[in-house]
């Protein structure tokens, strides 16, 4: 759809005949008149255009008139709509069993996600944190309170049950609470893994997770020898950061600013990445917090919506204001985004990169929150530090708040068959495969999207959701159209600049045009 | 530069059939396998041992030496031939050069046959029975210099040798184990999946299958090639290709009738053959049916420079190897320049005289010979 059109008359062009030997393309057309579907989803897109999308995420646009004769069966095999369809595989007018051949492989590369089985592995050595962030109903800011630490026999049975995962990746992440408190813990994790490696040849990395605070020399120096990333929190410039992250003396950002330059010196630049999360006093500031991740050599940015754990469950009108807030400053944060790569900085937004990957490349994007089925338990899993093993992060948050609904089993009690296979697993990968799901089964956008069980239950109450009530649905879809709309309709800056965050490639290697040279 | 050398000599007893030999100009042992190429005439030699005797000299009585190897002689042009060289010798006195060890461009030539009728094929197929090649070819192979970068294995189809290519890869993985194998094949034979993972069964260590695709639409390939089926059929060789994880590459040649779709066709390379290793984009060989049909065929390469330019743009962009082949730089947009390939291969290579003028003649990959006498772009001029 974005390569450039042909000229009119790309097909019927009348050929004069070859010598004897060689026979005209009439003699290679399809035996039999006539066309048949192959199967697509669709949606209108405006007025009179609709959106069509296959299996595989390849999309087309119809004027309505054209629309009604595909799908009456009348458009012609000379229309340039027609060649558009037959080559996206919509429509097989000889056999189809070479284009669902070809769309099966398709298929298969876009569900490679599900190959090899759970690859992230998150580890919560413990609840304890300086902090006490609003938004956060897990950690416990008593720091001496080692009860909520996690045992070394915990953490040698979680990574004998992460070894028993067949995949051929294993990601661990260290989370807490602030993880950094039970530094002993995390040295003695990654002593377990590396030992055990030797032998499982498993391609292994390691992210901690991490405010930053505590950080020692010690501890940067464990992490470069041991190669480990970090994550870190910042929600923006100083006065928003310190006000969503409240601890004694109030001066998070000053102490993260201080320690994200000495850990970017012993780690290198870019083994230091930063996550925020939007409350309610960032829904003002979208502008501002980009900013200040640029100013801060960040080249990413990841705009996380409103998370509903730890808040008082919000529905209906309450949730639906919400959603419009957010994406207001999604949007806003966007088009700033694309303005400061204009200006020749490369910046990326990384949730709208996920989606773009989806809709603009022919592969599989690893990003657990957004599977068809979910990344729940077959993507990722939480060790908590008591033992128990929870389906997803937001699982286990759950079970802080008194819910134990996605608690897969306990490391100390359950065998890894019993936790992967059970029950409770099985019923979230069954009603979180987005193609058996009521409003989703239709949904043109289906390909790009995902399903979100563990979000639908404390919303909704139900792991399936209700999708014209779903906070979630209304977003994706919201930022899913915003995204097509400036593929179709932005500059053509824009449009290469959203091409390079799905290829991941950065510098333009042909300069168009409109081209403007990025470093 | 070297040329495909046939030279004609006398042979002194005649030849029993085709005698393969690797040339050396001065004596060595061991002998066998050797081609003793000599300036004139030895008075005294100990010529035993070698599988033939080829030189310039009138030569018309026997030496009467028993055991002497067969010769051929007075060979002109015989200085064109290098050490390392492997000819055949064949009853008359013919000599012809089967790999030239100064060349980067061998090829093994595997089947006149062919199992689609391009219409601007540049080598006509031809329906003989030409299945003794495979013998002659393994041979061949055992003579070739295992310090060769790089190998063609071309036709014809090959694939159509079935488990004679088979052998031919086998060997070649187990005598030039470090020379690249580059295959050229319509790929419709891997329709079956068996066939490609025979091949990939072999392990060879690096081997590419170059296989043309000419449009995004059945009806328009399936034309080029004149064969009904044939995109279904490469479609699914590709991707049995791709499930055996046998290195592809895609080879569109562009012309009159496949220009236009050429950025559907980078869409749908990249949609349903995102594995291939490399996509090149090939302009017209002016020999054999591209004769024939040249008028239906001829583009002026200018005049396809927006979807050249778009089919690049989309697949360097997103991250597939792509190069622009038999382009003269001086019809390209200087933004494509950096894909432009001296793809030429030397034998068959040539430039205008007025492209002694240019500054980039020695970054240009030139003019197929063929085309100089035929048709060239009308935009040819030298860059200063």
């Amino acid at each position: 759809m974005w390569a450039t059109p042909a000229a009119p008359g790309a097909v019927d062009e009348k050929v004069s005949p070859m010598t004897g030997k060689f026979l005209p393309r009439e003699s290679y057309l399809p035996n039999r008149p006539g066309y048949q579907l192959l199967p697509f989803r669709f949606e209108r897109w405006s007025g009179d255009e609709i959106l069509l999308v296959n299996d595989v995420g390849e999309l087309v646009f119809l004027a309505a008139d054209l629309f009604a004769a595909l799908v009456a069966h009348r458009l012609e095999p000379r229309e340039t709509t027609y060649s558009e369809l037959k080559a996206k595989h919509f429509l097989a007018d000889t056999s189809p069993s070479v284009p669902i051949d070809l769309l099966a492989t398709k298929y298969r590369t876009k569900k490679s996600f599900l190959d090899g089985f759970t690859k992230l592995h998150l580890f919560v050595v413990t609840l304890r944190c300086d902090h006490s962030c609003h938004y956060c109903q897990v950690s416990r800011v008593n720091e001496a309170r080692s009860k909520f630490d996690m045992s070394a026999e915990t953490a040698e049975r979680a990574v004998d049950l992460m070894f028993c995962s067949p995949s051929r990746v294993l990601k661990v992440e260290i989370q807490g609470g602030e993880p950094l408190l039970a530094f002993e813990r995390i040295q003695q994790i990654v002593a377990l893994c590396e030992e055990r490696n030797v032998h499982e040849g498993r391609a292994l990395e390691f992210v901690i997770a991490t405010n930053l605070v505590p950080l020692s020399d010690e501890m940067l120096e464990f992490m470069r020898q041991h190669s480990i990333l970090i994550s870190m929190s910042l929600d923006g410039p100083e006065l928003l950061h310190n006000k969503n992250r409240p601890r004694k003396g109030n001066d998070s950002y000053l102490q993260v600013l201080r320690n994200l330059t000495r850990a970017r010196e012993v780690l290198a630049h870019d083994r230091v990445s930063a996550v925020m999360t939007t409350t309610k006093e960032s829904l003002g500031c979208p502008t501002e917090i980009v900013d200040e991740y640029v100013r801060l050599g960040f080249v990413s940015i990841f705009l996380r919506s409103i998370s509903p754990y730890g808040y008082a469950v919000r529905t209906g009108e309450a949730l639906r204001y919400e959603t419009d807030q957010f994406l207001a400053f999604y949007k806003a944060a966007l088009d700033h985004i694309i303005e400061i790569n204009r200006r020749g900085i490369n910046f990326v937004e990384v949730y709208a990169q996920i989606l773009l990957t989806r809709i603009l490349t022919p592969f599989a994007t690893g990003y657990v929150d957004l599977q068809s089925p979910a990344g729940t338990g077959v993507g990722a899993v939480a060790y908590n530090y008591d033992g128990g093993v929870y389906a997803s992060d937001e699982a286990r948050m759950l079970a802080a708040m008194g819910d134990e609904s996605f608690r897969l089993g306990s490391v100390h009690d359950n065998s890894y068959e019993e936790i992967f296979g059970g029950e409770t697993l099985r019923a979230l990968i069954a009603g979180s495969v987005l193609e058996t799901l009521p409003g989703c089964a239709d949904c043109a956008f289906l390909p790009f999207c995902g399903a979100d069980p563990v979000f639908h239950w404390r919303t909704q109450g139900d792991i399936v959701g209700h999708r014209p009530t779903s906070a979630f649905c209304v977003k994706n879809m919201a930022i899913l159209r915003h995204l097509l709309g400036l593929l179709r309709n932005g500059d053509s800056f824009v449009r290469d600049l959203l091409t390079s965050w799905a290829t991941g490639i950065r510098s333009h290697p042909v300069a168009g045009a409109e081209g403007v040279a990025r470093p | 530069m070297s040329l495909p050398i046939s030279l004609q000599g006398k042979d002194l007893t005649a030849l029993s059939g085709t005698i393969l030999g690797r040339i050396t100009s001065t004596p060595r042992e061991p002998r066998a396998d050797h081609i003793l190429k000599l300036e004139s005439r030895p008075e005294d030699a100990d010529l035993q041992g070698y599988v033939a005797v080829i030189t310039a000299d009138r030569w018309d009585e026997a030496l009467g030496l028993k055991g002497m190897a067969p010769v051929v002689h007075s060979v002109t042009g015989l200085e064109a031939l290098a050490d390392g060289d492997v000819v055949s010798l064949t009853p008359g006195g013919h000599v012809r050069s089967l790999y030239r060890i100064n060349s980067p461009h061998n090829a093994l030539f595997a089947t006149e046959r062919c199992n689609s009728f391009c219409v601007m094929c540049s080598q006509p197929p031809r329906s003989v029975d030409d299945s003794s090649r495979i013998g002659e070819l393994l041979r061949l192979i055992d003579l070739i210099d295992p310090g060769t970068r790089e190998l063609g294995i071309t036709g014809g189809e090959p694939t159509l040798l079935k488990s004679g290519l088979l052998r031919i890869v086998e060997r070649c993985k187990e005598r030039l184990p470090g020379t690249a194998l580059h295959i050229l094949s319509n790929g419709r034979l891997f329709y079956y999946g068996s066939l490609a993972q025979q091949l990939a069964a072999l392990a060879h260590p690096d081997l590419m299958i170059g296989i043309p695709l000419y449009s995004d639409l059945d009806v328009e390939h399936d034309w080029v090639v004149q064969a009904a089926g044939a995109f279904d059929e490469t479609m699914i060789g590709l991707q049995n290709l791709g499930r055996f994880g046998v290195p592809v590459e895609i080879r569109v040649v562009i012309h009159r009738q496949t220009f236009r779709r050429l950025p559907q066709l980078a869409e749908f390379i990249y949609r349903n053959v995102p594995f291939a290793a490399h996509v090149a984009l090939m302009g017209l060989e002016i020999m054999g049916f591209a004769v024939a049909n040249l008028d239906e065929l001829w583009i002026d390469p200018v005049d396809y420079q927006h979807e050249l330019v778009s089919a690049v743009q989309f697949l360097a962009c997103r991250g597939l190897n792509v190069s622009i082949y038999n382009h003269q730089l001086c019809v390209v947009p200087r933004e494509l320049w950096s894909f432009c390939r001296k793809s030429i291969s030397d034998w068959k290579n040539d430039y205008l005289p007025k492209c002694a003028d240019c500054r980039a003649r020695d970054d240009c990959g030139g003019f197929f010979s063929s085309a100089l006498q035929r048709r060239v772009s009308r935009h040819i001029a030298p860059i200063v």
